[in-house]
């Protein structure tokens, strides 16, 4: 056997010199002798075994050392043992951090997950009571903590970080954490009266652990599985625990038993005054009035699901009025028609073909976004024709207030918006046609179409045709201008 | 009226705060206070410094700023017809509340939500007044989350954003027709317009900067912690299926971390229209099971709730081991070759268990003794899996398979 001293239950920086040259040696695992306190030297009346001073390339993945380093810290007296072998096969290749069915691996991890899960109670269950303040005005705490395993050092830190700027003693039985004035001194550990035994704000918090507990749902195990009874000593509020789950089944069975009351006048009140206030609909009689009715539009089960109606933008005095199918995702978030990759797309087109996006007015067939919830993402579905027609209602009052020369309808559904009938996009695609008196009908297909398609160079053919139909339709506006000039 | 104290106030409030189930104070940037005046920090992972004996983490100082409030949603103890007792905090009350809390370590940081009292403008208006006092005059790097007043002007929004880590705005009812019953001065177009806010606010902060040249100054931070929502089960007549399927629509609709549930539970004054009942418990565990089916383990709604069941979730089972037993003809899954989608789908096997036999079986064939010790719960996995030295045989279609899993019906008892 050789016998390793290290300096503390904690001193994993030695473990780690002494672990190298045991492995340069290549020492077994099961012939070290590890000890970490000065009693147990006694106890074997044996000097530290003189190490071999051979160095080695050890061969192990850094992310050994992380969880190693936390293991070191887990009050399993093994542990500098078991790490050792751990260190050893890892070299050796003889086991891989990867292989999770590895027993060692096992208990490395199972460690590991233990002295995290102790720092985090840590930083859960310390309560500091205020003691006073500094002669540099610096308030001052003191808490008593009892964690489980040795992780003062880890755990501490982490209060460094949240409250610079106070002065604060943590004692444990083993360790001392003093912060005074932005620094950070450890010393042995102390005594639970070593600190405050009071503070006010205490009967605050006790007060709120009452009050927010729900006497009707009842699950103690769920409580005590994070707040395990061993920590109930040193929290304020745990005392409260015994008398709130006792009175809690009296308390629900009142609330249950309990008659309506009449209600309280002052709901009739106020009901009262929400009808005097409430606004009054308007005559559709101005396009203002028209997009604020249709915010609350109910004519079909799509306002169900989307955010909210997404109405045409642009210029009253437009004389070109494209219609599209209906708003997209990004369009149902901002409330504004034609802003996302289809949007894109039309602007880039538009440029192209020398129309004005802020002279024309954009609109859709159907004013909400129709999709299926896919994981993370909307996939937009199509609007059936029942829905279509509901929308008609507002895209005709939309054509009455704007009184467009031209109307660009993109894909089948803008085309049956505008008609108010079924109409094949290939019949209609580059005819012109007089639907009403001086307003003509052009048609091409919706942009998000162009973006569908999986094959580059159809999809260069068919933006081309789509461009020539923006071009047609600004050499028809342009014909207009011309006439009526 | 005499005054009351702060003690009393903090009573009253909580006790009105304690029906959103919300506590989250995790996932939001990590700031911490050195070097700088002020006080707070957060880390990325959120800590619950207490549990109450309802099982429900304390990780934030959860009070309401007043329960007074001027609508009449009929499942809520704050309704403007119930007779409980009512109360108003400062906006200073709640913000050195807050602080002497946090510097105690009690808490994480606030979540403040309120009755609606004069507007929903003015509501909003003070809640954000909280958040910028912590926030500017007392350098708070603590979580805040604000509850959003969906009838609220959508510039009060963006300005709670600035300062919140997490808004979140409540959906309520899993359907507009419940809502137009129970919850009459709310609307879910309002409340969706108001999620819809949020999500473009949070979107149009994080945009990346373009890659060439100087990024642009970055905008402020908005709601870093996303924004979640809650709804309320058993109060209405709705079905699992159309809870989950409204679930479904707001996670892909605007970016939601969490929705909860929660189970519709008696509250002192109860309106006449909704008798108080026991809360749902075991739904409410079943909705959040299916609820993390969708998200982490690739189910979609629909094929949750079953229509064998009515709609709704089997309580006697967990929703997955439940969807495995209606689609026998998935399994069994050999552990040693199957895609990571496919393992998610075995009963007992985690997002973690997963990830290690993925990892483990690199390096052996993986045999029921490998699974053994990288499960905890492999007996519950057996009839749907393969592996090395296993094949579950005429397990997998047996009849009997359900039995297994659901426990012995309760004898009666002798005494009743």
């Amino acid at each position: 056997m050789i016998a390793v001293d290290l300096k503390s239950e904690t001193d994993f920086a030695s473990w780690r010199t002494r672990a190298r040259s045991l492995l340069a040696a290549d020492i077994q695992p099961g012939m070290i002798a590890w000890r970490t306190n000065p009693a147990d030297r006694d106890l074997f009346g044996e000097q530290p075994s003189p190490l071999p001073e051979r160095d080695i390339k050890v061969r192990v993945p850094r992310q050994f050392l992380t969880l190693a380093e936390r293991a070191a810290c887990h009050r399993d007296d093994e542990r500098f043992a078991r790490l050792y072998r751990l260190l050893y096969r890892l070299h050796h290749r003889d086991c891989a951090l990867s292989d999770k069915s590895d027993p060692d691996i096992i208990w490395l991890e199972k460690r590991d997950k233990a002295v995290r899960r102790d720092i985090h109670k840590m930083h859960a269950f310390v309560r500091f009571r205020a003691s006073g303040v500094s002669e540099f005005g610096r308030e001052q705490f003191g808490a008593w903590f009892e964690p489980d395993n040795y992780i003062e050092e880890l755990a501490v830190p982490f209060f460094v970080r949240r409250f610079p700027n106070m002065d604060w003693l943590i004692v444990t039985p083993r360790r001392t954490a003093r912060y005074v004035d932005g620094e950070l001194t450890y010393t042995d550990g102390g005594a639970r009266d070593q600190l405050p035994a009071e503070d006010a704000v205490e009967d605050q918090w006790r007060t709120y652990f009452a009050s927010i507990f729900n006497p009707a749902r009842l699950k103690t195990k769920a409580m005590t599985a994070e707040m395990p009874k061993r920590y109930w000593k040193n929290l304020p509020e745990a005392q409260l625990i015994p008398s709130l789950i006792a009175s809690s089944t009296t308390r629900a069975r009142e609330m249950q038993a309990a008659a309506p009351q009449p209600a309280n006048p002052r709901a009739a009140t106020i009901m009262r005054q929400r009808e005097l206030t409430a606004p009054q609909a308007e005559p559709l009689n101005t396009l203002a009035a028209v997009n604020a009715a249709a915010r609350t539009c109910t004519r079909c089960d799509l306002c169900r699901h989307a955010s909210q109606t997404v109405l045409g933008e642009g210029p009253q005095s437009a004389r070109l009025m494209i219609v599209g199918e209906q708003p997209g995702d990004q369009e149902d978030i901002a409330g504004r028609p034609f802003i996302g990759p289809a949007g894109k797309l039309l602007d880039q087109s538009l440029a192209h073909s020398g129309i004005e996006r802020s002279t024309t007015y954009l609109t859709n067939a159907v004013k909400h976004f129709k999709f299926t919830p896919r994981g993370k993402r909307r996939i937009h579905s199509k609007p059936n024709a029942g829905e279509i027609n509901q929308c008609r209602w507002w895209l005709n009052l939309e054509r009455e207030f704007v009184q467009p020369e031209i109307i660009l309808a993109m894909g089948a559904t803008a085309l049956r918006g505008v008609l108010g009938r079924a109409g094949r996009l290939t019949d209609y695609r580059g005819q012109t046609l007089e639907i009403a008196k001086g307003v003509t009908l052009l048609t091409t297909v919706h942009p998000a179409y162009l973006l569908r398609l999986p094959d580059a160079d159809r999809r260069e053919q068919e933006l081309a045709r789509f461009r020539a139909d923006l071009a047609q339709t600004a050499m028809l506006l342009e014909e207009r201008t011309r006439a009526s000039g | 009226m005499a005054s009351r104290t702060l003690i009393q106030k903090l009573a009253v409030l909580a006790d009105a705060a304690k029906y959103d189930a919300s506590c989250a104070s995790s996932g939001t940037q990590k700031r911490n206070s050195l070097g700088k005046d002020g006080v707070g920090s957060t880390e990325g992972m959120g800590i619950c410094h207490a549990y109450a004996p309802d099982g429900r983490c304390i990780s934030l100082l959860k009070i309401l700023l007043t329960n007074f409030c001027i609508f009449d949603c009929r499942y809520c103890i704050n309704r403007s017809s119930s007779n409980v007792e009512r109360a108003r905090f400062t906006v200073e009350e709640v913000v050195s509340l807050t602080l002497d809390f946090y510097k105690r370590n009690y808490i994480e940081g606030l979540f403040l939500s309120s009755g609606i009292i004069r507007s929903p403008d003015y509501t909003m208006e003070q809640l954000v007044e909280v958040a910028r006092r912590l926030r500017i005059d007392h350098n708070y790097r603590g979580y805040i989350h604000l509850k959003t007043i969906a009838e609220a002007d959508p510039l009060l929004i963006e300005k709670a954003g600035r300062y919140a880590d997490r808004l979140s705005v409540n959906i309520e009812l899993p359907t507009e027709t419940s809502l137009t019953q129970y919850a009459p001065e709310k609307s879910g177009p309002t409340i969706r317009k108001a999620m819809a806010d949020v999500r473009s606010n949070i979107e149009t902060t994080t945009e990346k900067a373009p890659d060439r040249g100087k990024p642009p100054p970055r905008p402020p931070r908005f709601a870093p912690g996303g924004q979640s929502t809650q709804m309320i089960v058993g109060a209405d007549a709705s079905i699992d299926r159309d809870i989950l399927s409204t679930s479904a629509r707001l996670y892909s609709s605007y970016k939601l971390r969490r929705v909860y549930y929660s189970a519709y539970s008696p509250i002192p004054d109860a309106s006449s229209d909704l008798p108080p009942v026991r809360p749902p418990l075991q739904r409410e565990h079943r909705l959040y099971q299916a609820d993390w089916m969708m998200r982490f383990y690739g189910y979609e709604h629909a094929e949750i709730a079953g229509a064998d069941t009515g709609g709704m979730l089997d309580l006697d089972i967990d929703p997955k081991l439940a969807w495995s037993l209606r689609n026998r003809a998935y399994f069994p899954v050999d552990v040693n070759r199957a895609s990571k989608e496919q393992l998610l789908r075995v009963p007992g096997f985690g997002p973690g268990t997963v990830k290690k036999i993925l990892s483990s079986r690199r390096h052996a064939r993986l045999r029921l003794d490998h699974l053994s010790r990288i499960s905890r719960s492999i007996s519950k996995s057996l009839p749907f899996i393969t592996a090395a030295d296993w094949t579950p045989g005429a397990l997998t279609d047996s009849d009997r398979l359900r039995a297994r899993y659901t426990p012995e019906p309760e004898q009666m008892s002798l005494f009743a």
